[in-house]
């Protein structure tokens, strides 16, 4: 046996006055660190391959079984971190690129943190939610320009097609692949109760689901995954996706074990062939390219559904939007950095792209200034992680805002960011059939709009907070909004006052 | 009558079904006591048969003519006229197990008697159904015989 060079991570103790040795553990942990002594009854704990799902903790009866970070120390040194030295012995094993899932975990700067909402105070009143109406209906679409009716008041405007949503939330884009069809399943009946959209990734729609069609957003990326004539036809919008924000400028990468004959199916590929998303769109190398495709997609839905741009962020992302308003698109959405995904290389996760809100900020504001704004609806991704997250996303700009992450951990993730193994013990992040069936939509659909509900409840008395009855009123609204310990250039970026101001 | 139905597809072979049944029949209903320290040890009256692939909590189905409740040789086994469920009267049984080996689903266990599913009589939902993180287990009535 090799030198392991790389202590575990997690310490799965067991506390023996209270387990009664039901194997519950050893029956759930897909990472097989719980077993039976010899004498088949014991449960004994191998903690080495333990991500910290919590399957074990949470499952246990007696609440027997804890949790600890293994704390082995390194000498200290601010530049080698024990991290570094790790991920160097695990590339030093594997000669490979370093995966993760998720979003990134390093420390950068959340804006959301740092920016203070207002409240009514005397001069004008704040509203009760509970007892005078409050609306957060969201519409996506382009807008016309101008209004024309005729005599009788009726408007003689061709309006274009628009999106009706019942709160600012939607689900992003997980294909089905990358996650479970149970956990789509759950999105999607969540969506339909809660009159939102789910986002099918680039995964292609399972037959499954096609009593979710009128709440589908159906995703065309650079492999092209499941898309035919059909696919279009029955979704609520199109999206078309240039980039994601945990791993801007690389493609995807499904490995063919999880594409089993569902997954092939819904994705029209080989049974058991890797499915690559190439890094880029090979017909598209201009704004010119991406408007014939945008051309394209209406053509084949005779101009009835939306299409939507989906950008990572980067560092230019305020004239690529710009870019893509002019080519015809009529939602973009743009993926700030801490965005989740379900394997990315860790080096670029970790360090390429930049936050939603300075991204968000520094579009919404070009497109105003080119008063293009109104052309199209924005909406924000990359790691909303509660209600006010999202208020102060619709005050700087957003239409809309895209959660993934949160609907998932309500279904149970833990974010043990280890998607990429494929030994989901929620049931969400893989395609094993016994993994698979421990997600039973039924229950999880339920939480998932339990936590939107939730959401919509706290935006609603946020907004009543302000003075603010519609949503649409504080769109784009950052007079309700104030930094708090930002530097002068941060807050230009933002377009807002310093707290105090 | 309302009985339990395992929906094999949603079961996780997790088998704690197993230990709340056995909890909610022990002396004690403490769970680490009926599990760790009561003597005689508690029997649950459900099995999940199978693997982690394939499984389900299989109990008494509660039949319309239950052929335990036939070959009861003191009459211990009787089958509620009311609620439809089969129990044994532990004051009657003498523990001779002729329902076991006519019990065509393999739902009686062995203690010091007889020992079946009583679907929580004093309950209003079974420990098992109650306890299921799944929703693989419903209690329902859902019509049709055994």
């Amino acid at each position: 046996m090799s030198i392991n060079y790389i202590p575990r991570r997690f310490t799965v103790v067991r506390d023996k006055e209270l387990c009664i040795n039901c194997g519950c553990c050893v029956r759930q942990c897909s990472n097989e660190c719980h077993y039976f002594a010899d004498d088949g009854k014991t449960a004994l704990v191998n903690s080495n391959a333990c991500v910290a799902c919590h399957r074990c903790v949470d499952m246990c009866p007696t609440g027997a079984l804890r949790i600890e970070k293994y704390v082995c120390d390194y000498r200290e040194n601010a530049n080698w971190t024990p991290q570094y030295q790790q991920e160097i012995c695990r590339q030093a094993a594997t000669g490979g690129v370093l995966l993760s899932g998720m979003g990134t975990p390093k420390p950068y700067p959340i804006y959301w943190d740092k920016i203070l909402l207002n409240a009514s105070q005397v001069t004008n009143p704040s509203i009760d939610p509970l007892r005078e109406p409050m609306e957060i209906r969201t519409i996506l679409g382009r807008k016309p320009e101008k209004i024309t009716v005729e005599k009788k008041g009726k408007s003689t405007v061709d309006m274009p097609p628009q999106v009706i949503l019942e709160t600012p939330i939607m689900f992003s884009a997980m294909s089905f692949g990358s996650i479970s069809l149970n956990a789509q399943k759950s999105l999607a009946m969540a969506a339909k109760n809660l009159g939102t959209l789910f986002n099918t990734g680039e995964g292609g729609l399972h037959p499954d689901l096609r009593d979710y069609t009128d709440c589908a957003i159906v995703q065309v990326a650079s492999g092209r995954f499941g898309v035919h004539k059909d696919y279009l036809q029955n979704s609520r919008f199109i999206e078309i996706k240039i980039g994601q924000g945990a791993k801007p400028g690389i493609g995807g990468h499904l490995p063919g074990e999880k594409v089993n004959v569902e997954v092939s199916n819904a994705r029209m590929i080989p049974e058991g062939s890797d499915a690559i998303s190439p890094a880029p769109h090979h017909d598209i190398y201009s704004i010119e390219d991406l408007r014939q495709l945008i051309w394209s997609l209406k053509q084949a839905t005779h101009n009835e559904k939306p299409v939507s741009v989906k950008i990572a962020a980067v560092h230019n992302v305020a004239a690529i939007a710009s870019g893509c308003a002019r080519a015809g698109a009529d939602i973009i959405a743009i993926d700030g950095f801490r965005g989740g995904t379900g394997a990315a290389p860790t080096r670029i996760r970790d360090n390429v792209g930049i936050p939603i809100e300075l991204a968000l900020a520094a579009a919404d504001q070009r497109l105003r200034d080119e008063g293009i704004r109104s052309s199209i609806s924005l909406v924000a991704a990359g790691s909303f992680r509660c209600s006010a997250d999202i208020v102060k996303a619709i005050a700087l700009g957003a239409d809309a805002c895209y959660c993934a992450s949160a609907p998932l951990i309500a279904m149970g993730c833990h974010m043990c960011q280890t998607c990429n193994t494929g030994k989901c013990n929620w049931g969400i992040a893989t395609q094993r059939p016994e993994l698979v069936k421990r997600l039973n939509p039924d229950i999880m659909h339920e939480r998932v709009e339990n936590l939107i509900n939730a959401w919509n409840h706290e935006i609603k008395e946020i907004m009543g907070g302000m003075g603010i009855n519609s949503v649409d009123s504080l769109r784009g609204n950052r007079l309700m909004l104030r930094g708090i310990g930002l530097t002068e250039k941060e807050l230009e970026i933002l377009g807002i006052k310093h707290a105090g101001e | 009558m309302k009985k339990v139905y395992a929906k094999e597809e949603l079961c996780l072979n997790c088998r704690l079904c197993e230990v709340y049944c056995k909890t909610a029949h022990s002396q004690s209903k403490d769970i680490i006591k009926a599990n760790k320290f009561e003597s005689p040890e508690p029997v649950s009256r459900v099995t999940v048969c199978g693997d982690k692939m394939l499984s389900a909590a299989v109990n008494c189905r509660h039949c319309d003519s239950p052929k335990c409740v036939e070959a009861c040789i003191t009459g211990a086994m009787q089958k509620d006229k009311k609620t439809g469920i089969v129990w044994v009267d532990e004051d009657k049984c003498i523990g001779c197990m002729t329902c076991l080996a006519v019990c065509p689903f393999g739902c009686i266990k062995t203690g010091k008697f007889a020992v079946k599913c009583d679907l929580c009589r004093t309950e209003d939902e079974p420990a098992c159904v109650k306890n299921c993180p799944n929703r693989a287990l419903v209690y329902a009535d859902l019509g049709g015989g055994e």
